[in-house]
Parts: structure tokens; sequence; C-alpha cells
């Protein structure tokens, strides 16, 4: 039985996950901005098997009462075993390009309110000496392309903070995990036409589960999307700028 | 998108959407798009155009479970949880499907829609005759919960309505208490129909029944079976079942399935089994759902798909009926890989269930140039018996035939317009059905 907290409760992926982790038994711990939609899926938990699970109103875009409800949830729980940070928006590029609030906005809801949650987290962790802290990012990160730099940036610029701060952790025994999945099937990409490529949440959850389980740093999932992304990354630049990715 | 049922024909361009809470569902019913078709979709499992139309109201992420009373069983779930779903989180704690149908892979609305029948139908009923509340999305009435008391004509109308009349968003069903996920399982042999229809009336206390039948032999031959018994342990654990691993990854040339094939696949799986009776102790997986462990296998008949011909005749003449049309299947050459046979019990009161005291079969079809004309004949045998077509597996019967198999159709009619429901939900089959 694990104590285990997630941010972005309502996401597809990391309800599959949670489902793995309630048929286990854990103790769960939801934050989400759909007050409705929680209640709903901690219920349905419940019954999955959860020992309890509780939750909180939490809007990404909304600083004001983060710290207040970090400090909370971590004095409810005692001990904090899991974090899983999954919340995101997939923004629209052209409209970013358009309109510097909108691209700040979203770099404001993929990136910067995850660092501001890591931030809290990882210090009340480094005391606990135990645990791992685990973040939805994404291979868009793994390099700009003209279709998605915006959404691309944000999740690397977490990418980054999250190696340091494995980095820093690692002497205290918490494990940071970088979670990169490639094309998944969740609303978020609702309007996406799916092929081979496409991965259903739940197997994206399997695989989440067990990188937490064994430590592991970093992951794409499904796993062929490191071969895909090694092949990417290592297009010279001069060839890759004139490519209509 | 691109979308069809099981049976890959007929297929539709649809514009899917996938609501997550039921205010998401209000307002694509409010709000639908100028003179487009709607109806809801679980998890496409019906073979032909139950499930299709322009616009489509995916049920697949409103699956939570809603609360579980471990005294009586009674389940409350919200419509798009899967029956697969339901095995793995209450067999452990010692639940069951009060009634299920031949694939796990289906959802709670879907099997209310269709009213779906099991294996144990001559003793337990349909799906929804375990179903004590309905929560459903209508038209003219917003969210409203029916049961048989409350709205009851809107409740025996949406038990077997086919997505109708609103979309199901809820329902309490009552699970089965079981001591083990095992099943003693007994199959019996039976030289031909006569003799399966005996061991079915000799067996009707038995909890479980169904008959692999043999529709490519003649003559004394007619109709030989396998005759599957089922009861569930009393010991052996409560293990859930695995997630299959085989899948058919791309459509088989059609011409992999012809008379021959089908001929060696109904003669050895006759042949099978040697003893006139054997028992063995089974998993619930392999006793109730053979098929799901190869995901996709509707890809062996081939791009051009297939249909699936389930009718069901009444008990008085029935078995006279059985015999001409398993005559008529077997000369024509056009066999079956795994064809159904199975008794039922009583019908219900609900206005379009499908099954009714008497004989059900359900064969498998590949789509090609002659099969409608060869079905079209076969319907009207039907008709002489008074038998009918399970919707939830039919792409291609005729008004004519719909009308003469569902006396009820009317009062359903009524209770659809006065839901409002005809003016948004329509689907190919219902607009083929004129309903
Ligand atoms: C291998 C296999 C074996 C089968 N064996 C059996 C069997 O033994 N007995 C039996 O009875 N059936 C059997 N079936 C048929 C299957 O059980 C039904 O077609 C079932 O309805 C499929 O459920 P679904 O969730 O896939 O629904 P879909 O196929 O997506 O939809 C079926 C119908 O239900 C309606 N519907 C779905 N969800 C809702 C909702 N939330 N609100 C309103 N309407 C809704 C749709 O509009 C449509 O009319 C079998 C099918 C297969 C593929
Ligand atoms: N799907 C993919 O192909 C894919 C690929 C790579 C990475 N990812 C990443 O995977 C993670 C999960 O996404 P998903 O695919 O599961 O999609 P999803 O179901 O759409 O989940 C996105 C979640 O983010 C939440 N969210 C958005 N803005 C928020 C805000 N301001 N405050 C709080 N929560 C907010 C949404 O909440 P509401 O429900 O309230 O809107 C939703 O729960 C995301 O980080 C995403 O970037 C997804």
């Amino acid at each position: 039985m694990r104590n285990v907290m997630i941010f972005g409760a309502t996401s597809a992926i990391a309800e599959a996950t949670a489902r793995r982790f309630a048929e286990r038994g854990d103790n769960l711990y939801l934050f989400a901005r759909n007050r409705e939609r929680l209640a709903v899926i901690a219920d349905d938990l419940k019954i999955r098997g959860a020992h309890s699970t509780a939750f909180d109103v939490w809007d990404a875009g909304d600083r004001k009462d983060c710290e207040s409800m970090v400090t909370r949830a971590f004095a409810d729980m005692e001990q904090v075993d899991i974090v899983l940070i999954a919340h995101g928006t997939l923004p629209d590029q052209k409209a970013c390009e358009r309109d510097v609030e909108t691209a700040l906005r979203e770099i404001n809801i993929n990136a910067l309110s995850t660092i501001e949650l890591l931030t809290l987290i990882a210090n009340r962790m480094e005391r606990q000496k135990q645990g791992t802290i685990a973040v939805i990012t994404s291979v868009a990160g793994d390099r700009g392309r003209q279709s998605n730099y915006v959404y691309g940036a944000a999740k690397k610029m977490v990418s980054t903070f999250l190696q340091g701060l494995r980095n820093r952790l690692f002497k205290s025994g918490v494990n940071v995990l970088d979670i990169k999945p490639g094309f998944v099937d969740t609303p978020m990409t609702a309007a996406f036409k799916k092929g081979l490529l496409w991965a259903k949440p739940e197997r994206v959850a399997g695989d989440i589960v067990r990188a937490i389980e064994g430590g592991k740093a970093e992951i794409y999932t499904p796993f062929f999307w490191r071969w895909i992304m090694l092949i990417i990354r290592n297009v010279p630049e001069t060839v890759f700028k004139r490519l209509s990715l | 998108m691109k979308l069809s049922g099981w049976g890959q024909y007929p297929s539709v361009d649809a514009e899917v959407a996938m609501p997550l809470a039921d205010r998401d569902v209000t307002a694509l019913i409010r709000s639908p798009e100028l003179g487009r078709t709607m109806i809801a979709r679980g998890l496409g499992r019906s073979y032909g155009d139950s499930s299709l139309a322009e616009s489509v109201i995916g049920m697949g992420a409103m699956d939570h479970f809603v609360s579980f009373d471990e005294t009586t069983g009674q389940l409350r779930c919200r419509a798009g949880a899967s029956l697969d779903q339901i095995l793995r989180v209450f067999v452990p704690k010692g639940w069951f499907l009060p009634v299920t149908p031949g694939t796990k892979f289906v959802t709670v609305g879907g099997a209310i829609a269709s009213d779906v029948h099991g294996k144990n139908h001559h003793v337990d009923g349909t799906f929804t005759d375990h179903v004590s509340l309905i929560r459903i999305a209508t038209v003219s009435e917003g969210i409203v919960d029916c049961s048989r008391s409350v709205h009851p004509a809107l409740f025996h109308a949406t038990c077997g309505g086919m997505g109708l009349t609103g979309v199901i968003l809820e329902a309490v069903v009552t699970l089965k208490a079981i001591k083990s996920s095992m099943i003693e399982e007994r199959t019996i042999k039976a030289a031909n129909i006569d003799e399966a229809v005996a061991i079915f009336d000799d067996n009707g206390d038995a909890t479980y029944s169904v008959a692999w039948i043999d529709c490519v032999s003649t003559g004394k031959d007619l109709g030989r079976s396998l005759i599957m018994l089922g009861e569930h342990a009393e010991s052996g654990g409560l293990a859930v079942h695995h997630e299959g691993r085989v899948s058919v990854p791309v459509n088989m040339p059609a011409f992999l399935l012809n008379r021959y094939s089908v001929w060696a696949f109904n003669t050895l799986y006759y042949h099978r089994v040697s003893q006139p009776l054997t028992t063995r102790t089974v998993h619930y997986d392999p006793f109730f759902y053979p098929l799901d462990g190869i995901h996709q296998w509707n890809r062996i008949y081939g791009s051009k798909g297939f249909t699936q011909y389930q009718f069901v005749l009444p008990k008085d003449n029935g078995l006279e009926g059985m015999k001409v049309i398993l005559e008529r299947i077997a000369g024509s050459g056009r066999g079956s890989f795994l064809s159904v046979l199975k008794v039922f019990g009583k019908e219900n009161g609900n206005d379009l269930s499908f099954p009714m005291g008497g004989y059900t079969l359900a064969l498998d079809f590949k789509i090609d140039a002659g099969l409608f004309a060869f079905l079209d004949e076969l319907d009207d045998i039907l008709a002489a018996y008074g038998g009918r077509i399970y919707l939830t597996k039919d792409a291609r019967m005729s008004r004519e035939c719909f009308r003469r198999g569902y006396p009820r159709v009317d009062r359903f009619i009524e209770t659809r317009v006065r839901y409002g429901a005809d003016k948004i939900f329509n689907s190919l089959q219902s607009q083929r059905l004129g309903l």
C-alpha cells in the first residue's frame, strides 16, 4: 500500500494509471480543476480497490492557493511515496504564433505550473528521504518542430528541470522519473487521425507503473519512441530545418 | 472517421464525440447538427449498422463505477463501463455477471440497448432482467431515471431499444455471487438436431447451456452438435482472466474462407470430442469468451466484411423450421465456422428484446454478391414459422421482415416519439427499418 498524489487526475493517462494504483490498494490524493469529475473518479477508484481517496480542486493557471494546498496534502498523507504530475494542454501552435498572451499562457500551464509544484514537492520529498516524483512530459520536447514548438519548449523545460532535480535528490533517496509518451489516444488528441503509432492510455499507464517500481530515470512510452526520437534528434539541423514537421 | 460494426459491414464516415460527463451528453443532444443522424456507441461489438450514424456519441470515457453494495451485489455504474472491467474488479470479490454475451468487450450501455442474452437465458433471462434502474438522457425530458415502476414505458423501450430512446448514462445491475472463477463443463455429443434438442430439454436445469452446431452436414447428420453445459464450480479460487495477446493484424484474403475450409473446420471441430460425454473444469474466460483471446478476429473474413445471421423460432413448430433452414444452409455451400444453437427460456416484456421461448441459431457469413438474396430467402422461411432476427447482429433485413418479427414495434415508436427521440436518435439501422 502506497500513498500516491496525482496532479491532473482527470487526464486520461493519469486516470488509467490511478486505476492500477487503486487495484493494489493504494491511498490516493487527487488534484484537478473539475470537481464533479474528480468526485466521480474518486468513487470509482475506491470501488476498484483504493484503500482511501481524497481530492482537492486545483487549477494550474491559478497560483494563489497552491502552496497551502500542497502543505495540507502532505500533512494529510504524512508520508508520500509517489507523486504523479500529469496535467497539460496541447496548444494551438498557430494561435501561439499570432498572440503573445496565448503563447505565454501555454508555457505557464505546461511548464511553469509544473515547476511550481515540483519546487514545493521536492523540498518535502527531500526531507522525507524516499519516494518517487514522476512527471509526464512528451517526446515533443526532444526536438522543436514548426507544428508544435511552444508545447515542445515547455515540455523540454520541465525535462531539463527534472534532470537537475534528479541529480539533487539522488542523495536523499528520492527518484525523479521523466515520462515521455508518444501519441496517445486521449481527449487531448481527439481531433487527430489515429494510425499504427498510437497507443491506448492503459498501455502507457502500465509502462508508468513499471517505471516507477523499477526506479527508472526516464522512459519513452510505448518503448519504440526511444528509437524514433533517437533518429529525429540526430537529423542534422541543416536538413531538419527544411522538413515540414 | 470511418466507422463500422464488428462485421466491418457497412461503414460510415462519422464524427465521433467522446463525452466525459453527463452535461457533455446533454449538450450534444441539445445542439445536433442539422439534418445529421445521431446515435450512441459502446465498444462497437454489434455486428451491423446499429451503432452507426453521421454523429456518434462514444461512451468509452464514461466508464466509472459509482457504488457497490457488498451484501446485495448491486452495482451502479456508468454506461461505458465494460463487462471486462466489471469482471476484473468484482470476480476477486466473489461476484460475476448475471448474464454475459459471448464477448466481454461490450459496455453496460450496449448490453442494455441490445438486451443481450447468454448461455443461461433459459433460467436467468436477459441482461436487463437484472437491471433495476437506468439513467438516460432523453430529448424532451432531460435526464431521467427509469425503472419498472418509474417511467416504465421508457424503461421497456430502452431495454433492447438499440439506443433509439436516448443515451443511457448509468445503470444499476445486480451481480451474481460465485465461490470460484472456475466452471464445471460437460460436453455432450449429439448425432443430429433432434438429439441436440432432446439433450437441451433433459438439461433444462443446467445453469449454462449452448451448442456448437455443424452446419455443413446433411441427412441423418443434420445439425449434429456438441452441447456444452456449465455450472459455477464450488472451489478453485477467484482468479480473473488475462489480457489476450494474439491479434489478427490485417484483413485476411477472403478466399481463405471457402466451402472446403469451412467443411474441414466443422468436421474437425465435431470430431474433436470422441467420447459421448466429457467433463472438465475450466476458467470462465475460455468457457464464455473463447474468441476474446484473439483480438480483431473479425479480420479473418476479409475486407468486405461479414454478417451474423441470428434468428429465433418459437418453440411450437420451431424444430421443424430449424431443420428446413439448416438444410438450406448446408445445401447452399455457405457454411459458417462457428454456428451456435441455444434453447431460450420465456420472453420478457420489453418492446424490442430479441429472445423468445424457442430455438435460436447464429451463423457468420462472409459477405459476397449472392449473400443478401440468400438471406432474404431464409427470412421468408423464418416468417412462415413466426421467427425473428436479432437487431444487434443485423445489417440487411427488410422493413417487412422486421415488422413481422417484432409485434410490439408500434408501442416502441409511440414511446420514442413521446420522449422526442425520433427527432434526434437515428442509426443507419433505424432508418433502414423505418423506426
Ligand atoms: C464475439 C461476439 C459474441 C457475441 N455474443 C453475444 C451473445 O452471446 N449474446 C448476445 O446477446 N449478444 C452477443 N454479441 C453482441 C453484443 O453483445 C451486442 O452487440 C452488444 O450490444 C455490444 O455492446 P457494445 O458496447 O459493443 O455496443 P455497440 O455495438 O457499440 O452498440 C450496440 C447498440 O447499443 C447502443 N448503445 C450502446 N451504448 C449505448 C448507450 N450508452 N446508450 C444508448 N444506447 C447505447 C448502440 O446505439 C447500438 O444500437 C456478441 C458480439 C460479439 C462480437
Ligand atoms: N495524448 C498524447 O498524445 C500525449 C503525448 C505526449 C504527452 N502527453 C501529456 O500527457 C499528459 C496527460 O494528457 P492526456 O493525454 O491524458 O490528455 P487529457 O486527458 O486531455 O488530460 C489533460 C489534463 O490536463 C488538465 N489540465 C489542463 N489545463 C489545466 C489547468 N489549467 N489546471 C489543471 N488541470 C489542467 C486537464 O483538466 P480538465 O479535464 O479539467 O480539462 C486534463 O485532466 C499531459 O501532460 C500531456 O501533455 C500526452
